[in-house]
């Protein structure tokens, strides 16, 4: 019996072992998604699906990686948090992928680290996020802080001459941390302490009118206002209505924000926003050839010519293509190899020049700022030096002594006056 | 004639035994490795939802208040542990750190530089007065029965003092849980808002055991909490307390004419469901990782009636078999376990019809099958049907006779 | 004198000599680099050169470069204004505007001023605008002065003031002028007479330039500078100067050694470690504050670090020391009338926030009336629990939206959304009465549970068909704006309109309860329904009919709110809970209950909201707690039946 299995299996076997890498991996190389699929995220979430699995189908018509196709695993942790604990172990340990991209809110990156970290796992988180995290096992796809927030502000003070800031948010971590590390920031620019308005507001929230109101009001000492915002989801939309009647105008008021993009602008008639701001590391609007790709690419295989792209999209394009990368480098999908090969690996952006993957974790990319246009697009009107992702931020005290490099040091929280490591694993 | 309580309750035995062997099966299973760390979880998860849905069908199904507030308490029992948990985890990590630095560090220190690594996610270092006794686990512990218990004492206190009953109480339970809930999602709670506490299920001093001895630790801890909770259940309302119980149910002001004192019944039943409602959540966080204020909104609690309304009221088996079937089918279906259905013009996705279809089917439950899946049972068993003449009471819509215990 | 006159010679002809030399085309060119990618703080030289040129074309230009509608084409590197047409754009040169040929979208390249720099076009262009024969032009000129006000533009603003045919502008100018001058003007007369003159506008601006005006520096010397403009004395401890502050100002004067905090005498032992001893101590055993502190002072005596200072020493310091706030503007005339005029603006803006709160919460009120009345019928009168009116709201904004996708024009669609809607959530309402609640009556409990699958299962049916992005619903532009009393007072249109239909139904209901036939069966099968079908009544009927009114409601209101907020699958879920507050604080079985319960609930979450301005959770959250506390107190409600309505 087992001689007459292996005697035709003879020829095969000799092909495999001249493949050389190829016979060490097991076929097929599985990629993880965990993103939301029902729930209140699964709209954000549900593109940045349908974008892992046009790439892995993109990579499988370009033959594959290391010999082997790759298969996409799609699970649904249904924008519940202790859910997404449950699915990456799941993930992990049932279907053994290789890599997962996945997660979209802060609270749900945290509830996954501990999994991650425990069995080794190898995660890319494409949004962004308020920093104060390396962890070994994640790679940050997306704008930490200093790629997003403090330029937009460096914007709103040597561009628009912003002297008293409204920083508006939604009450969960992502504005906690980001307002936090803005208030610190613009204090060291010498912005008085009195000359920065802070308000939280739920998710959802609807009724804008007094704070509207209230910011209106911040203008009576003479100062030019700005408002940052961190309004999450679909809270956006009775603002921006309620900005619109007050008749708040750009040149009046200017308004940046951190998570409104083409997506969350299709819910909104923006004749009246035109000139309100936005910062991203990508627009849909970006005249690149690589976009224009990206773009007719994602049409095709959504089928749907209205869909827009984002930010988070182009995250995965990268992170996906330089795992790639990283992958056929190392010449297997363990995570430690593949975790080396990742440090200095570049990509071409959507948006024109290179993205380089850091030992921190974060990627090296231009930030770019853009304004609403009437049509729900935006106009590129700022394009920074690629600004490399910064894990712990400089502008907050605890954090300013602290560095990631997980290449040399080997430590994502390493304090720099101390010389010591503080911790190899994360803080969740 | 007196009989013993096994002999009254016969159903007590028969589910410790089913409880048993599915415990040893999955233990079995799981050493084996046929089944996998994050599903012996998830048993282990149902097992704390059915043990609040006992104490729910003890507070709903046999004293009539439609609490819609349970999952409040479940969810105070999570956060007291969690806190001890992640205090405890936190202080290993940074006396570790702290140790390598030149100098020893003051206590002072230490508590600050847990303080930043707990709350440094939300911007912030300093403890609030919460905390106080996260760092004492027998102070910290015991607040996983005594803060539901206080809560449930002293909201039951307010409400059935001033008769607030039937719809009017249930709303009330509800917009207590959204209170909480709101409060819990500010920052400012000192309860680390909308990330809730996470990191739950590194147990301090187990750092060399995998999770997936950890996993069928809890796995046993929770039936045995489960077992323990429904013998102290049946026991409560099998005896005299659990006819007045009944009674109250049935028709409050004759109980109350009878002499009884309906409030301390009431408040009696309210408070402990509550206490056991925290024991379970204290299990079942940790076994889920992460608790957060959206555990607890109102729509958690609603779909706790939901369960058991479906395993059918009145039966603490019916509770477990509730909760256990429903939650797991809901995983299932979610999970994109069920085959998608094509019928010809439209593929219909489980993730996305299932909830309709649980809607729906809840829909039918209350309408056609008020005995749940536990009304089941009946049809091998019929229950003894008490011989009374003639109607149960004025309130002519009420389907007592139909449900009633006998 | 003859120097003047040979100067003003040479201008004469050294002008219309560069004018002839210098085409705008071949100027922007030699500022190419600038033009393309401007800056606000560099963009100013460049927008100099270009009004000094004199160049005819420059107003035009510049109009053009702040609208986007100036291009640069890749092949010869020449500016030119485009209008898109078909693939392409239809080109015109800078210098004249004539046409001058057409170019494909991929070699022109839009310049993209952002909106600092178009801010200073716009002060660029004021001097062409303030007397331009179109008055769009000179309201943007006005607007630009309104914004940037320097002591430059009061002159052409004042010169312009006299040849203003619109008196509206013309009142506009000459405030704004004022404003200016009670910065600007030359004499602290004419500055004391233009801040009289401003009297007590509430407005922003002239808060803005009075308060501006105030500004103040805080400082700190021995004894009171003699001479300064002194506002006030501060005293440390003071809330306006904690004692930590105060110090913190005389270190920063170099007055006083600074505090030695934790954080330094850790640094100073770490850096004085010897031999595992430190000031004496071994190093092992400074694990507490106390240690350290001796360490620290054993350091000091030998002199190698400073020593702490003693809080004696500090407060000697504090006392030893005068801390003020001086204006920096130098006349005391003038800042006393600036404060003056802030003082009684001041109080008369707190009277208008007040006003302001009380509109705010009024809109916020009929919101949660709107979202309350129909489950005031359901529930108040036929004691029924609907937990799906909530998602009646939502169907009736999701029929708003549909109905805006077939409809053109938004007045139109929303004409026709609003009975839609009511017909739709009428229906349904309907249809769940006939198929689910008549067969519950009785059962509250159980209603309460089946009407909550319905809810979930029409929740997800909702996103399966719509998705769970939110959908616009857009208002028509008579809904636009605001309107406001002044710059403290105002409130959106679209809530105005909000108001008057929450109570147009008010009105509706009451008429159909209390004067119709069918409000007189509803009532008698409410009250009674044997009673009722004994003489004649169909129950079954009328609570069908009951059932449809409340639901329909429910889809108007929420066309109302997806107005004014949004349109998703969970918005319904948003209102449920308060719409069941509003009904039992306001009392059961009662319309005008409704309405107290909306006011109050409204009233008192702007109020909390105005307390704790910076947490609007919290409100929610304190608004929560007082209803469940309210309810123990009043549990009947506000309005509360008497007698046998009330059922007990």
């Amino acid at each position: 019996m087992i001689r007459k299995l292996s005697v035709p299996t003879l020829p095969a076997v000799a092909l495999l072992a001249a493949a050389g890498a190829a016979l060490a991996q097991d076929c097929p190389i599985k990629v993880g998604v965990l993103h939301s699929l029902s729930g209140t995220m699964a709209i954000s979430e549900t593109t940045l699906k349908d974008t892992m699995l046009m790439l892995v189908a993109e990579q499988n018509a370009k033959g594959g990686l290391l010999g082997c196709d790759l298969e996409a695993v799609v699970v649904d942790p249904a924008s519940d948090w202790p859910l997404f604990a449950e699915k990456a172990r799941e993930l992990l340990t049932v279907h053994e992928v290789d890599v997962i991209f996945g997660n979209w809110t802060s609270v749900s990156r945290k509830s996954v680290l501990p999994v991650i970290e425990e069995l080794n796992g190898l995660l890319f988180y494409p949004v962004q996020y308020e920093g104060e995290e390396s962890s070994k096992n994640v790679f940050y796809t997306g704008a930490a802080p200093n790629q997003q927030a403090i330029p937009a502000v460096d914007y709103f003070i040597e561009e628009l001459g912003v002297e008293k800031f409204a920083l508006l948010g939604t009450d969960y971590v992502y504005p906690r941390t980001t307002n936090n590390i803005l208030q610190s920031y613009l204090q060291q620019k010498g912005i008085a302490a009195e000359d920065i308005f802070v308000n939280y507001t739920p998710f959802g929230h609807s009724d804008w009118a007094t704070i509207v109101a209230d910011v209106k009001a911040l203008g009576a000492d003479g100062k030019q206002v700005g408002v940052i915002s961190t309004i999450n989801g679909d809270a956006n939309i009775g603002f921006y209505k309620e900005l619109a009647a007050a008749g708040v105008s750009a040149d009046d008021i200017p308004v940046v924000a951190f998570s409104v993009g083409e997506e969350e602008l299709s819910g909104l008639d923006t004749s009246n926003l035109v000139g309100h701001l936005a910062a991203w590391n990508y627009f849909m609007s970006a005249e690149t050839p690589e976009n224009t790709a990206f773009i007719a690419a994602w049409h095709k295989y959504i089928g749907d010519e209205k869909r827009v792209t984002n930010d988070p999209m182009e995250a995965h394009y990268i992170g996906f293509n330089m795992w790639v990368n990283a992958v056929t480098s190392a010449g297997s999908t363990d995570v430690d190899a593949v975790r080396t090969a990742m440090y200095g690996q570049t990509f071409p952006n959507l948006t024109g020049g290179t993205a380089e993957m850091l030992t921190n974790h974060h990627l090296k990319k231009p930030v770019l700022i853009g304004e609403i246009r009437a049509d729900g697009q935006f106009d590129i009107i700022s394009k920074t030096e690629p600004v490399p992702g910064d894990a712990w931020t400089d502008f907050l005290p605890d954090s300013a002594v602290l560095t990631s490099d997980w290449k040399d040091l080997g430590c994502g929280m390493f304090n720099t006056e101390t010389k010591t490591c503080v911790q190899i694993k994360s803080n969740y | 004639m007196r009989r013993t309580f096994l002999s009254a309750n016969p159903s007590v035995l028969w589910f410790l035994l089913a409880l048993a062997l599915v415990t040893l099966g999955v233990t079995v299973m799981a050493e084996a490795g046929t089944i996998s760390t994050s599903f012996v979880k998830t048993l282990g998860k149902t097992l704390c939802l059915c043990l609040i849905a006992v104490a729910m069908d003890v507070v709903w199904g046999y004293c009539g208040i439609l609490s819609l507030g349970h999952f409040a308490f479940f969810g105070i029992g999570g956060y007291a542990i969690g806190m001890w948990l992640m205090y405890a985890r936190t202080e290993e990590i940074v006396a570790l750190s702290l140790a390598a630095q030149a100098l020893p560090p003051t206590a002072e220190e230490i508590r600050s530089a847990i303080g930043t690594q707990i709350f440094g996610v939300v911007g912030s270092s300093e403890f609030p007065l919460i905390w106080a006794l996260a760092d004492r686990p027998w102070l910290q512990l015991p607040m996983i029965v005594l803060l539901p218990g206080l809560l449930a004492l002293v909201f039951g206190w307010l409400a059935f003092r001033s008769r607030v009953t039937g719809v009017y109480l249930s709303i009330l339970t509800q917009a207590m849980t959204l209170a909480l809930s709101l409060y819990l999602f500010q920052n400012d709670s000192g309860l680390r808002g909308n990330n809730g506490l996470s990191g739950l299920q590194n147990i301090p001093g187990l750092k060399g055991v995998g999770q997936d001895r950890i996993s069928i630790w809890f796995f046993w801890g929770s039936a045995a909490a489960l077992a323990v909770g429904y013998v102290f259940f049946a026991w409560i309302v099998s005896g005299k307390m659990g006819s007045v119980i009944r009674a109250i149910r049935d028709d409050e002001a004759r109980v109350r004419f009878l002499g009884y004192h309906v409030e301390s019944f009431k408040l009696f039943v309210f408070t402990v469901t509550a206490m056991v409602a925290g024991v379970a959540g204290a299990l079942y966080y940790p076994q889920a990782g992460i608790i957060n204020p959206a555990e607890i909104a109102p729509i958690a609690s609603i779909y706790l009636a939901v369960w058991v309304a479906i395993g059918g009221r009145g039966r603490l088996y019916g509770a477990v078999i509730g909760a256990a079937f429903v939650s797991l089918l809901s995983s299932w279906f979610t999970g994109g376990g069920a085959p998608p259905v094509p019928i010809g013009f439209y593929t219909i996705h489980w993730t996305d019809w299932w909830l309709v279809l649980l809607g729906l089917s809840f829909v039918a439950v209350t309408l056609f099958f008020p005995k749940g899946i536990g009304g089941l049972f009946d049809l091998v068993q019929p229950r003894p049907v008490a011989d009374r003449q003639g109607d149960y009471g004025p309130d002519a819509g009420a389907w007592r006779r139909e449900e009633g215990e006998p | 004198m003859l120097r003047a006159v040979l100067l003003a010679l040479a201008a004469l002809v050294w002008l219309p000599a560069a004018a002839v030399a210098e085409d705008l085309q071949t100027l922007l060119q030699a500022h190419k680099a600038e033009i393309e990618a401007p800056s606000r703080r560099s963009v100013g030289e460049v927008l100099d050169r270009l009004v000094a040129s004199g160049l005819p074309g420059v107003p035009l230009f510049l109009e053009r470069w702040q609208d986007k509608r100036v291009f640069l084409r890749a092949s010869d590197g020449l500016f030119y204004y485009a209008t898109p047409e078909g693939d392409g754009y239809l080109l015109t040169a800078v210098s004249d505007d004539r046409a001058a040929g057409t170019a494909s979208r991929a070699e022109m390249t839009e310049l993209r001023p952002n909106g600092g720099v178009r801010k200073a076009i716009a002060d660029a262009l004021v001097e062409f605008q303030l007397s331009d024969p179109d008055i769009g032009r000179r309201r943007s000129a006005v607007d630009a002065i309104a914004r940037s006000g320097s002591a430059n533009q009061l002159a052409p603003l004042r010169a312009s003031i006299p040849t203003e045919p619109n008196p509206a502008l013309k009142a506009a100018k000459e405030r704004l002028a004022d404003i200016l001058a009670a910065r600007f003007a030359p004499t602290a007369d004419a500055r004391v007479e233009a801040i009289a003159n401003l009297g007590d506008d509430v407005s922003v601006d002239v808060r803005a330039v009075l308060n501006q005006i105030l500004a103040t520096t805080t400082g700190v010397a021995r004894v009171l500078p003699e001479g300064a403009n002194i506002a006030r004395v501060l005293t440390p401890g003071s809330e306006a100067l904690p004692v930590g502050t105060a110090y913190g100002l005389l270190v920063e004067a170099g007055l006083v050694p600074p505090v030695v905090g934790r954080d330094d005498i850790k640094a100073a032992l770490v850096a004085h470690i010897e031999g595992g001893r430190v000031g004496g101590v071994a190093v092992e055993d400074l694990g507490s504050d106390a240690a350290r502190l001796f360490a620290y002072a054993a350091l000091a005596d030998a002199g190698v670090v400073p020593p702490t200072l003693a809080p004696n020493e500090q407060d000697a310091a504090l006392a030893a020391h005068v801390f003020y706030e001086e204006y920096v503007e130098p006349d005391p005339a003038i800042s006393d009338a600036a404060g003056d005029a802030l003082r009684a603006i001041e109080t008369r803006v707190g009277a208008y926030q007040v006003a302001d709160i009380i509109l705010d919460a009024l809109s916020l009120a009929s919101i949660y009336f709107l979202a309350a009345i129909g489950l005031a019928i359901t529930f108040g009168v036929m004691g029924v629990i609907n937990m799906a009116h909530g998602e009646f709201i939502m169907m009736g904004a999701y029929t708003g939206y549909v109905v805006q996708q077939f409809v053109p024009g938004y007045t139109l669609s929303i004409l026709v959304a609003l009975p839609a809607a009511f017909a739709v959530t009428f229906t349904a309402g309907v249809a769940m009465e006939r198929l689910v609640i008549r067969h519950l009556y009785h059962r509250p409990l159980e209603t309460l549970l089946a009407t909550f699958g319905i809810s979930i299962g029409l929740q997800q049916l909702a996103k399966n068909i719509f998705g769970t992005q939110a959908r616009p619903l857009t208002s028509p532009a008579w809904l636009d704006g605001a309107l406001s009393i002044n710059d403290v007072v105002s409130i959106s249109y679209i809530r105005i309109a909000i108001f008057g239909l929450a109570l147009m139904f008010l009105g509706l209901i009451l008429f159909i309860l209390k004067r119709t036939r069918l409000g007189l069966e509803m009532r008698a099968v409410t009250q009674n329904p044997g009673m009722a079908a004994s003489v004649g009544i169909n129950p079954d009927r009328i609570n069908m009919l009951t059932f449809g009114l409340g639901s329909g409601i429910a889809g108007i209101a929420g066309v109302a709110i997806g107005l004014y907020a949004k349109v998703t699958s969970e918005m319904g879920a948003d209102y449920i809970v308060q719409s069941f507050m509003t009904v039992v604080v306001g009392g059961v079985g009662n319309v005008w209950g409704a309405l107290a319960g909306a006011a109050l609930i409204g009233f008192l979450q702007k109020l909390i909201e105005w307390v704790n301005p910076s947490n609007t959770l919290a409100a929610q959250t304190y608004m929560i707690l007082f209803i469940i506390l309210f309810i123990q107190f009043r549990p009947k409600g506000i309005v509360a039946l008497k007698g046998r309505a009330a059922g007990d």
